[in-house]
């Protein structure tokens, strides 16, 4: 069988030397670049059925690139509080629950809830980071789960609810930005990791909960 | 946190150092049978989940496209794959180049496997081989990889 990669990470491409591969410098995630772009994904294909041609391995570099500065948030309206009595953060799980609900009918759930959480326990997730940020050791808090797959089923709950309640197509790590930093379920989240950190645990319990060095 | 850095965080995690490179001449893509392998941890509902250092692989089928995403690894954007599967795994793309007959044909099963590894000697050794004789037993004759 012939192979050709796609690959996003130049270093890694060249450090394994693959028979064929074509570097695009598209976000992580996004190997053929853009979505509901089929123009764009065949430009790409064509490109990496070209290197079919060779006559010995090569790396060719695609011509198109998509950048991320970093900076980008989605713009995405969160539902107005409603329950004051609620944790904010659970008043806005709820008020984004028709949003998820939509989301997962017209995608299917492909990123969103069920790897440990299913949507029924997501509350009783989230009140376990936030007795977390409490100061409840993390051990005793009730995380339903490894610390970063219940984080990557609550992204995956907001990310996909933020499908249906954003204007356009997000960017890529956009709508991870918003629910980091805009929602209130990503800031428990990030102060639950820190708290865990801050706890001297071991450092995979709490680092993968959240990409990057965030 | 741009996707640079984590690009930057990840570009030195050392890969498997083959001694050699594998180059296959394929038949005229015309004629070629191509199937996808992904490492975005893609499964049909159903399966068995991929467990956090799984080195095995699904197999999806073409004809259904209830594929789910369940990497264990945070650092990659997935709203790409839940707005359009064909960010992540081409399969419409495929389809639409074999009826120009621009590719032979797409192969009926495709294969994900789990990208966040680390220990990479199991899939080298075990896997992965296991993976491309699935592959070869279904005919295929170009296989295009989608890294997550």
């Amino acid at each position: 069988m012939a192979t050709i990669t796609l690959g996003s990470i130049k270093e890694q491409l060249e450090a394994t030397a693959p028979p064929r591969a074509l570097y695009c410098d598209f976000p992580l995630g996004r190997p053929l670049g853009e979505p509901l772009d089929p123009e764009f994904q065949h430009r790409v294909l064509e490109s990496a059925f070209q290197l079919l041609e060779a006559e010995e391995p090569t790396i060719k570099e695609y011509d198109v690139s998509i950048p991320d500065n970093g900076d980008e948030i989605l713009a995405c309206p969160l539902p107005p509080r409603h329950d004051p009595d609620l944790h904010p953060a659970l008043d806005e799980v709820r008020g984004l629950r028709p949003a998820y609900e939509r989301a997962v009918e017209k995608y299917g759930n492909r990123i969103g809830m069920g790897r440990t959480v299913q949507l029924k326990d997501l509350e009783e997730a989230i009140t376990a980071l936030i007795r977390v940020t409490e100061g409840v050791p993390w051990k005793e808090a009730g995380i339903p789960g490894v610390p970063s797959r219940v984080s990557q089923d609550i992204r995956g709950y907001y990310e996909t609810a933020a499908l249906e309640l954003s204007e356009n197509a997000p960017k890529a790590w956009t709508g991870t930005r918003w629910f980091l930093k805009n929602t209130e379920a990503g800031k428990v989240l990030m102060s639950a990791r820190q708290a865990m950190a801050d706890s001297g645990a071991n450092q995979p319990i709490w680092f993968y909960m959240t990409p990057g060095d965030d | 946190m741009a996707d640079s850095d984590i690009k930057a965080m990840t570009a030195q995690i050392p890969g498997v150092d083959f001694k050699e490179t594998s180059f296959t001449r394929p038949l005229p893509l015309n004629e070629a049978t191509v199937a996808i392998v992904t490492s975005a941890a893609l499964h049909h509902p159903g399966d068995e989940e991929f467990t956090m250092l799984d080195i095995g692989y699904r197999v999806l089928e073409s004809s259904r496209h209830d594929y789910v995403l369940r990497h264990w690894s945070p650092n990659f954007d997935p709203t790409g794959f839940a707005l359009d599967i064909n960010t992540v795994f081409p399969i419409d793309r495929l389809q639409e180049l074999a009826d120009k007959k621009i590719i032979g044909k797409v192969s009926d099963q495709h294969l994900s496997y789990a990208g966040n590894q680390f220990d990479l000697s199991a899939i080298q050794l075990d896997s992965g081989p296991s993976g491309a004789q699935f592959l070869k037993d279904q005919d295929v004759d170009v296989v295009l990889l989608t890294p997550v």
